[in-house]
């Protein structure tokens, strides 16, 4: 039958085929890092994007990098970080990979700087670095550390722009403003590339290659207030997922602290960092009572549960006491605004509010997924064979907010996740590089393997009547904000479950009314909602099994960490709806194992 | 959400510009009424996005909407800004507004525009650090907080658009004069106290065309939504050229 993305039926007979050596499906910092290392090794390197690379969501991240550059403090040192990072995870961080992260990070750093990324400076000329939640000095014996690198406060901004200009030094192949589908198997579990299409056109291609890369993102618009893009639909996720991958730790979701009232945009913990604090509707500094030592820079779990808990008791600002106030205008306005120039911007805009001069409303808005697409510090996909051992999938990496190497475990520290991208996009690049060095064989999949992928494509494109998408993805993003939010309990959750489950049903049938090739972004819409239903599903599931409360995900009816039975990885299969438990890594190579303790701050 | 009591909605007839290539031989106009709570004020793009629910064709770009990723470019009511950003109080006049593509650029479809001219002048520039200070890797190059803030006011674009598309010189010659927004990224590593390339780089920038096309007329300036300044990195690069002609 013809075949185009004009709304009739594709098959892999006429499907054309661009081949690639490596391809990066995603061009954010993690790809964007990854394609770097691949295109200068010479390799015949493509990023596929949905959007133009530096609209990427990494763009927006404010505040900076975490990592032990010895900058501020010469005697800082990597274990500290490591240190720190285990114990912001609640303990379910893999140890292997938090040290390869925490070792590793400040080579990354320079070579970052070394490309042109313009840091702020110290008094010496080095590059700045500043306080953010949940760092100290000597195994938290030490006081408060500063160890975050920043770029004023549009850190995100100017790596992403740094990386795609030298991406374009490099001579990296983008196809932007690209839709990747599904993953392609072959008949051994190996995955050979992605369907996607060229939104401008319609036109759809199979990507081939030995090797892919899912470095896609976040997935926060499951829920109806968050900090993410609107593109940031998890479709990496849904993508391992539907393919038969697992993913880890989906009940692991960061609420950031301090998203705009009414709106859920972001200002920077950064702002706490440079002395800002948290008021309730006395005016009281509450978190001297939750986190008397570290108080606002406790980890951002505590000080979000913290917040619930003085608007569910009262003591929220507002007509409707639902929020509490950021206080920054102690700071004086040269502070505020030289070091956070782009928070005044987001607060006078969306707040209203000159920062520096009253207070801005914040609440609790969805922020980050700890959990992901399992990978090992090289970046390939693991998935779990049926007596529960490891097994890494030909062909499969993962880098980013999309993977979970797990270095954040239940909770991310902050400025951990640029960190994150540069270090294992980094490790990613270096492992395909080797494995092509070394040769790679792989089986050309079969036409019913290509059919099989394009089956959602087909299904969206043919669709003559059913569900509106739009309505479906409301419904999830409301089902997913009253069950899954900050506070949980069996009863939400169990009524979650369902009602996703319904939903998920809805979304089999949906309706792709206007059937145009040329820049349909209601096509591009329709298949992010299948995206964000395998999300939404796996976090459900995964956070109703998870009976304890650790990091991130805290239930009422098991308020304590049970460390005998969870002190483990979850792992949820799509096609099973089963979740199972992965154990956590407490073996780094150079440093003793830190053992679980009781986390207070 | 509860339903919110008439006294509260105001109604917003929105004019949005239609072009699908492949099906309309012209563009059209299309409108929409749009009802808008009035105790918020709502940003352009929301706007956009309550009417793409009325119709689901319409085409437009937006990913961060928070004024950083550059996806929104588009001309409101006749002036270059960003939709996310672009509150309706400051642009609609009598409850009317009317939403264009970006001028100058070809249109793909509704408000989307070919960004690749664009790109194009942009990677022309040479957009990256060259240097040959000693690099090693353990370390930073080093840099003063006074060079770095030289930098300010340059690094922060975010290749939106808008400044070019509203250039009357680089619409008349979009393949041979830079435009404000390569401009000021050229500008961006030679101010850089990091790259030595100066020398190249102006070298590059010394025909009749690429810089010198600029007849300051600001437009550039007044559209930019991150307050930055092209024109006067152009008065820079202008002077810098003129000092090494001698
Ligand atoms: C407001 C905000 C502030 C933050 N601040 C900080 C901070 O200060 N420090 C810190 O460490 N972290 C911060 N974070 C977190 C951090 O920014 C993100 O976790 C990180 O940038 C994610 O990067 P990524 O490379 O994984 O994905 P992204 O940057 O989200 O990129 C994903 C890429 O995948 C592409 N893509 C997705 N789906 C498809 C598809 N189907 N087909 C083709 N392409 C696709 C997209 O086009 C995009 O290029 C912040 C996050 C937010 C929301
Ligand atoms: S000042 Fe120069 S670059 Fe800016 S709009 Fe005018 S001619 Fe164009
Ligand atoms: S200079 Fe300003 S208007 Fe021009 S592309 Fe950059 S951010 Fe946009
Ligand atoms: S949507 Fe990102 S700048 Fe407007």
């Amino acid at each position: 039958m013809a075949m185009n993305g004009k709304g009739t039926f594709l098959d892999a007979s006429t499907l054309p085929v661009k081949e690639f050596d490596g391809i990066i499906v995603g061009g954010g910092g993690s790809g964007m890092m990854a394609s770097l290392q691949l295109a200068k090794s010479g390799m015949n390197t493509a990023v596929v994007s949905k959007v133009f690379p530096t609209r990427s969501h990494t763009v927006s991240a404010q505040g900076g990098i975490t990592c032990s550059i010895q900058s501020a403090d010469p005697d800082d040192d990597w274990r500290w970080h490591m240190y720190d990072t285990v114990k912001g995870s609640d303990f379910i961080g893999d140890q292997d990979s938090i040290e390869y992260m925490c070792k590793e990070g400040p080579e990354a750093i320079f070579e970052l700087e070394n490309m042109g990324l313009p840091f702020s400076r110290t008094e010496e000329g080095k590059i700045y670095q500043r306080a953010f939640g949940g760092q100290s000095k000597d195994y938290g014996k030490g006081g408060q550390a500063e160890r975050t690198c920043a770029a004023a406060d549009r850190t995100g901004h100017a790596l992403l722009h740094t990386l795609f200009q030298a991406n374009v030094k490099a001579g990296t192949n983008f196809l932007s403003e690209w839709f990747a589908v599904d993953l392609v198997k072959n008949q051994n579990d190996q995955v050979v590339g992605v369907i996607a299409f060229e939104i401008e056109s319609g036109e759809p291609y199979f990507l081939k290659s030995k090797a892919t890369v899912l470095a896609t993102g976040g997935a926060g618009r499951i829920y109806q207030t968050t900090s993410n893009a609107l593109i940031n639909t998890g479709d990496g996720t849904g993508m391992a997922l539907r393919a038969g991958f697992p993913v880890q730790d989906m009940e692991m979701w960061q609420f950031h602290p301090t998203g705009i009232h009414g709106h859920g945009t972001l200002v920077t913990e950064g702002c706490r960092g440079e002395g800002g604090y948290l008021v309730n509707k006395d005016g009281e500094r509450f978190m001297e009572r939750y986190a008397p030592n570290y108080k606002d820079l406790a980890s951002r779990d505590v000080v979000a549960r913290s917040m619930f808990t003085e608007i569910l008791e009262g003591r929220g600002c507002g007509p409707d006491a639902d929020h509490v106030y950021l206080k920054l205008d102690h700071l004086g306005p040269e502070i505020v605004h030289k070091r956070l120039p782009g928070v005044t911007e987001l607060s006078k805009r969306f707040a209203h509010v000159d920062p520096a001069e009253h207070p801005i409303p914040v609440v609790p808005t969805c922020h980050y997924a700890m959990g992901g697409i399992p990978t090992n510090v090289h970046g390939q996909v693991i998935s779990q064979n049926p007596d529960g051992t490891d097994k890494i999938i030909d062909g499969l990496y993962a880098a980013g907010e999309a993977a979970c190497v797990s270095v954040h475990g239940g909770n991310r520290l902050g400025g951990n996740s640029l960190l994150d991208l540069i270090v294992f996009g980094r490790s990613a690049g270096l492992h395909i590089e080797e494995s092509f060095k070394a040769g790679i064989k792989m089986d050309d999949p079969s036409s019913d393997d290509i059919d099989y992928a394009l089956r959602n494509l087909n299904r969206v494109n043919v669709s003559q009547s059913g569900e509106n998408f739009v309505e479906v993805k409301k419904d999830l993003q409301k089902t997913m904000q009253m069950n899954f939010g900050v506070f949980r309990t069996e009863e939400l959750m169990e009524n979650g479950i369902k009602e996703v489950s319904d939903l998920r049903d809805k979304s089999q049938n949906i309706h792709l009314a206007d059937k145009s090739s040329q820049f349909n972004t209601a096509r591009v819409e329709a298949l992010e909602l299948l995206n964000l239903i395998e999300v939404a599903e796996a976090t459900a599931i995964s956070a109703n099994e998870r009976k304890e409360s650790r990091g991130a995900h805290s239930r009422e009816d098991f308020p304590d960490r049970d460390d005998e039975n969870w002190l483990k990885h979850s792992i949820y299969f799509s096609d099973t709806k089963q979740v199972s438990k992965r154990d956590v890594n407490f073996r780094p190579k150079q440093v003793q194992a830190f053992q679980p303790i009781v986390r207070t701050y | 959400m509860n339903a919110i009591a008439a006294s509260e909605i105001k109604t917003l007839r929105l004019s949005i510009y239609r072009y699908d290539p492949l099906k309309q031989e012209k563009p059209y106009m299309q409108d929409f009424d749009i009802d808008i709570p009035t105790e918020k004020d709502l940003m352009v793009l929301d706007v956009l996005m309550l009417a793409k629910e009325q119709d689901p064709s319409i085409s437009f770009r937006r990913s961060c909407r928070e004024g950083v990723c550059g996806s929104d470019g588009l001309n409101i009511n006749g002036k270059n800004g960003l939709g996310c950003i672009t509150p309706l109080s400051d642009v609609a006049k009598s409850n009317k507004l009317s939403i264009r593509p970006l001028p100058g650029l070809p249109v793909i479809k509704d408000l989307i525009v070919d960004m690749k001219q664009f790109v194009d002048q942009y990677k022309k520039v040479k957009p990256y650090l060259i240097t040959d200070k000693k690099v090693d890797t353990r370390e930073a190059i080093p840099q003063t907080i006074e060079e770095r803030e030289k930098l300010d006011g340059l690094y922060e674009c975010i290749m939106c658009g808008c400044c070019s598309t509203a250039c009357p010189s680089f619409w008349w010659n979009p393949d041979k004069f830079l435009g404000p927004a390569a401009l000021l990224q050229a500008y961006r590593f030679i101010a850089d106290s990091r790259d030595t390339a100066t020398e190249e780089r102006l070298e590059q920038l010394e025909d009749a065309f690429s810089v010198f096309r600029c007849h300051g007329i600001m437009n550039c300036v007044s559209v930019c939504p991150k307050g930055l300044n092209p024109t006067k990195a152009i008065g820079e690069i202008k002077k810098m050229l003129v000092k090494r002609a001698l």
